[in-house]
């Protein structure tokens, strides 16, 4: 605090440039904890569900580990970072590659996915209304599956743009968001994995 | 002779059930059980605490207004004052306390009356909860009835508590007597276990306590407290199989002829049926309806043409008879005591 | 001159040749938050009034034991349409309102961080709502009547099930509140990251004025808790179209799951609709009692205690359905704890007032209309929280007292006094004191003359919806005063809209400042340019315009 003779006071300096987050990294960190709280309850309802069957079939006599769709989906988290470091290098032609590769491992997921209800549907006669099991299992596995289709969308139409030669590396921040989207789709395939196929089993 | 015998008894445990004076205020704070008298004592301490918190900040609310109202034409600003860090702490510990003492009498009394198994002095019910009505039933004793839960009372020397096992064949009900105890609900597919023990003799109103449809304001309770003689009574009448009554054959033929059976049950008619109310005393009860009107021979003949005229919404459907089918019918069922 | 230049020297030229048309087409378009936000209060008190209708009904048929003014299923169509438009079409919408509408003045910003967005939000809300008025023309399917909700605004398992709920009418109480609740979580999360990113130079965390504070941490607390509502009614869904069995009992399905799930949201969002409340009480409380706020920091640590506490105290609404005495016995201590920042919160503003030159104008009524109603309301809830209480008195009249008094006494007062103060910014004209004050008093009259009674019924026995009750067992007298008034508080209501409408048409000049306020948006015209500030500000205290017009004495010297 400072005084002069004549009583004028400095108010205290305001930092410039005067910075603040962007904005679309704060609505996307924000959309992901208003999805998270979805996703939490399905989960839960997984859980509390668990065992609780009056009928079969039971999880540990239908379900096998998807390993190749885990692997993809994760990996695709790879793929993506190395994409959009491929954006912000200004290397275009890496950028298609990289992106093209994450949109390939998305859908080798959903495809995986498809398969595995073909088999639970047609070969087991598990749906979401044969018991609890069937409930809880496609209803969280779907939504997730939902969100994964949703990404694997936008994800396309950034491919559209990279493959067309409109995107430049000032284009990497938004892209970045949009992959922390996916990263959060990821991430929630990590607990539904851990929940289904190991604790459930 | 022994139907003569049953309807004795029977005809006793009614006269005792009507004459029962009927507690007409249902109010948690004339408590004739333990439990309730444990949550009345307890709500001493909550209004009491409440009402001085009360007092006290009206008080300095009202004192504000009067004396830093501004006075016309004063038109400075006051001393600009920001806070207090003191001030601020000592109306957080105050607080802090008082939620303290407030939250461990509620968790001894939780502790107290939270029910976890049933002790063997005790009288066993359970009650099911269906849309609208209440299925009683004392599985120890063989006796089923509805709406109206008889009890013995307890003494201090020979205690015996009710202990009821609460469950719904539908939705969500809650069984609430205030006079008996707090309310619990009856949930499908799950188990709850409440008591009471009731002290004095006498008739205490309840109902339903969860919106359950339609007719959930109509879906009342009467818990009739009998001195243990006398309750015991009121058993050996219950336990009767229906009398029978060579006057009212033809009404018991249209009954058992009819879709009556399908919902309701008469001990020693082929009538089995549990979506509605075991009628076999049907007239040792003072309502119908769960409590929709008074059980007279009037009421009943107008129920059976139409529940919908006491209980709009009611899932009995209106029975179609033939007039003097219906006054046969009727004859038969006031029979049952 | 050209045609840019001449369009330019005359920019009110269009505006005065403005047809009815173009004017309609200005705000259906708009994407502007000034605009929007008028909107959002705009659509809420309209459903505010079709709530006030319901609920008129019901205390007609309540006055007297065994009525028939009204059949059973009316009745409770009525009570479920009445809460379920009271919490998501009237205090939501008013939440967003506000915010919307003050939110960029407040801190110095042109808009929202997502303007077009925020349309999206508003429009999702006002369909959604439509839609679930809808029902009473639908509600029944293609062949029935049609039939509004009937299941409660809680919507219990397994009463909505498909067994228990038969035609359509439980889906049009999912679908309207769902198709809401997404315009409601894109709101918050605009709102929120507005607030993050948007700030003016000069405005950090700790001169953030108090109301937009409080709005960060309800749009925060909003995106928690509204996703597992949408959650839930999806399981709803499922189990009603393709048989799942989430909430089906007969499957081995949870009924308490639903009220687990439901109670986690709605729990919170009662908080959620109350911090409305409290943002306005910290703006118009400090400014008429010519005082700060007292004690801001503590103020913003018990709002930001509240929101987490809020999170951890929903099963008190299940205190009878039979959990363990473990689970009883904590959310007890959790409900009790919250008590403690809200009660910091009252003496905070009772703080301000102190050593203060209080001038009762009537946003002051309200807000001292509040103070006394809230610690009512408070008592109540605290008293409730004492399980064994609560086993008496949970379902009964005595709670439904409790939260009237909590959302008239606290939530409506508050509107009010929200309405008569930011009405000379929004419009550019005062509204009347006088007819302001008689609203104030008759209305607060009623409300006390229906709400107090009916804590006594709850006492005495009576239960929460039911359309109709026994005489004799002492409910009688009380249930009477309780609807007479009714009768009271539509007077004050229509000295209300009277005023509104008189106001709006030839209310006095506001000029930018009646109130000798001290927050951003009172350094601009009323109604504000669109682009809210020709420069952006840059502030140095909690009270910019407290800053500029004392400038021997400025804030930043105490903060």
């Amino acid at each position: 605090m400072t005084t002069s003779t004549t009583g004028a006071l400095a108010p205290p300096a305001v930092p410039a440039p005067w910075t603040m987050p962007d904005k679309g990294k704060v609505g996307m960190l924000l959309l992901i904890v208003a999805e998270s709280s979805f996703f939490a309850i399905f989960v839960i309802a997984y859980l509390f569900y668990v065992g609780k069957s009056l009928n079969g079939p039971f999880p540990a006599d239908v379900l096998e580990l998807p390993i190749l769709g885990s692997i993809c989906l994760l990996s695709s988290s790879v793929t993506i970072m190395l994409a959009i470091r491929a954006l912000r290098a200004g290397n275009r032609s890496r950028f298609n590659l990289w992106w093209l590769a994450t949109i390939l491992l998305g859908l080798e997921f959903l495809i995986g996915t498809g398969m595995e209800w073909y088999g639970l549907i047609v070969r087991h006669g598990l749906w979401i209304d044969t018991n609890l099991f069937g409930t809880t299992f496609y209803s969280l596995v779907g939504f997730h599956a939902f969100h994964v289709t949703v990404g694997l969308l936008m994800l396309t139409l950034v491919l559209i743009f990279g493959l067309t030669g409109s995107l430049a590396p000032e284009h990497a921040e938004r892209t970045e968001i949009l992959s922390w989207y996916w990263h959060f789709v990821d991430t929630v395939w990590v607990v539904v994995f851990t929940v289904v196929y190991v604790v459930g089993r | 002779m022994l139907s003569a015998v049953a309807a004795c008894a029977s005809g006793i445990g009614r006269a005792i059930a009507a004459d029962a004076p009927v507690d007409a205020i249902p109010t948690m704070f004339e408590p004739v059980s333990t439990p309730a008298e444990s949550i009345r004592s307890l709500s001493f301490l909550v209004m009491g605490i409440s009402g001085g918190i009360f007092v006290v900040v009206t008080a300095v609310l009202f004192y504000c207004v009067w004396r830093f109202r501004a006075r016309p034409g004063d038109d400075r600003e006051p001393p600009q004052v920001y806070g207090s860090n003191q001030i601020e702490w000592s109306w957080t510990i105050v607080p802090i306390l008082i939620v303290l003492v407030l939250f461990l009498a509620t968790a001894r009394t939780i502790n107290e009356l939270q029910a976890s198994e049933v002790p063997p002095e005790a009288l066993r019910v359970t009650i099911v909860g269906h849309q609208w009505w209440w299925e009683i039933r004392y599985p120890d004793l063989g006796v089923v009835t509805a709406n109206e839960l008889h009890l013995p009372a307890s003494r201090p020397g020979e205690r015996r508590p009710t202990y009821l096992h609460l469950e719904s064949a539908d939705v969500i009900h809650s069984f609430w007597i205030p006079q008996l105890s707090g309310k619990t609900d009856v949930v499908p597919n799950r188990r709850n276990l409440m008591w009471v023990e009731p002290h004095t003799t006498g008739t205490f109103l309840g109902q339903c306590a969860e919106y359950c449809g339609t007719q959930h304001a109509k879906m009342l309770l009467r818990a009739i407290v009998h001195e243990p003689g006398e309750f015991d009574a009121w058993v050996a009448a219950q336990k009767q199989p229906a009398t029978v009554v060579d006057a009212v054959a033809d009404g018991r033929a249209i009954f058992q002829s009819t879709a009556c059976i399908n919902c309701h049950t008469v001990e020693g008619t082929n009538a089995n049926g549990r979506f509605g109310p075991d009628l076999t005393h049907l007239m040792s009860r003072t309502t119908i309806g769960s409590g929709a009107a008074s059980n007279t021979p009037e009421n009943l003949r107008a129920w059976i043409a139409s529940p919908d005229h006491f209980k709009p919404g009611a899932l009995m459907p209106a029975m179609q008879l033939a007039d003097n089918d219906l006054d046969k019918l009727t004859a038969w069922l006031l029979t049952l005591q | 001159m050209t045609v840019l230049e001449e369009g330019i020297a005359r920019p009110h030229a269009a505006a005065e040749r403005a047809s009815a048309w173009s004017v309609a087409h200005d705000w259906v378009t708009t994407v502007d938050h000034k605009k929007l936000g008028v909107m959002y209060v705009a659509s809420a008190l309209m459903f505010f009034l079709i709530a006030g209708f319901e609920a008129t009904l019901i205390r007609i048929q309540l006055a007297v034991p065994n009525n028939d003014f009204l059949p059973p299923d009316t009745f409770n169509r009525l009570f479920t349409m009445h809460g379920t438009t009271m919490v998501f079409l009237v205090g939501m919408p008013m939440f967003f309102g506000f915010a919307n509408y003050l939110t960029p003045l407040m801190i110095g910003a042109r808009d929202l961080a997502f303007p077009r967005m925020n349309a999206f939000g508003f429009w999702l809300f006002l369909f959604g709502g439509i839609l679930l008025y809808f029902s009473f023309l639908g509600g029944d399917g293609l062949y029935g009547a049609g039939t509004a909700p009937d299941v409660g605004w809680f919507a219990y398992a397994p009463l909505t099930g498909k067994a228990f709920s038969r035609g359509n009418s439980t889906d049009y109480w999912i679908l309207g509140i769902l198709v809401s609740g997404l315009g409601s979580t894109g709101t918050a999360l605009n709102l929120a990251t507005t607030i993050f990113t948007m700030r003016c130079p000069g405005m950090t965390w700790s001169k953030l004025p108090l109301f937009v504070w409080l709005m960060l941490v309800d749009c925060l607390l909003t995106l928690v808790i509204l996703t597992p509502l949408t959650a839930a009614q999806v399981m709803l869904l499922l189990d009603r179209y393709l048989g799942a069995h989430f909430f089906d009992t007969q499957a081995g399905g949870s009924a308490v799951l639903w009220q687990h799930f439901f109670w986690f949201f709605g729990h919170p969002e009662v908080y959620v609709l109350i911090m409305p409340a409290f943002a306005i009480m910290n703006e118009i409380v400090p400014v008429f009692s010519r005082n700060p706020l007292f004690g801001y920091p503590f103020m913003v640590g018990a709002t930001v205690l509240i929101g987490f506490i809020s999170l951890s105290v929903w099963a008190h609404h299940m205190f009878v359905v039979g959990l363990s005495p473990a689970a009883n016995t904590f959310f007890a201590l959790s409900t009790m704890a919250i008590a403690v920042p809200t009660g910091i919160k009252i003496f905070n503003w009772l703080g301000t007032m102190w050593g203060g030159k209080i001038r009762f104008t009537v946003p002051m009524l309200w807000c001292t209309g509040f103070l006394f109603s809230f610690v009512i309301a408070g008592l109540t809830g605290v008293m409730l929280a004492v399980v064994p209480w609560d086993w008496q008195l949970s379902d009964s009249y005595f709670v439904v007292a409790h939260f009237h008094f909590v959302l008239i006494g606290g939530l409506l007062f508050t509107l009010f006094a929200a309405i008569y103060y930011w009405f000379p910014k929004v419009t550019g004209k005062m509204m009347d004191e006088r007819l302001g004050k008689l609203h104030f008093w008759v209305f607060a009259a009623g409300f006390y003359l229906t709400f107090v009674p009916m804590h006594f019924p709850g006492l005495l026995g009576m239960p929460r919806r039911i359309y109709t009750y026994e005489a004799g067992r002492g409910w009688d007298e009380l249930n009477l005063i309780s609807s007479l008034g009714v009768a009271v508080q539509l007077v004050g209501l229509s000295f209300f809209l009277w005023n509104l409408v008189r106001s709006l048409l030839r209310g006095e000049p506001a000029g930018d400042d009646p109130w000798d306020a001290w927050t951003l948006e009172w350094s601009t015209t009323s109604p504000p340019p669109e682009y809210n500030f020709e420069q952006i500000p840059v502030v140095h205290s909690r009270r910019p315009l407290w800053d500029l017009k004392h400038p021997e004495d400025p804030d930043w010297r105490y903060e």
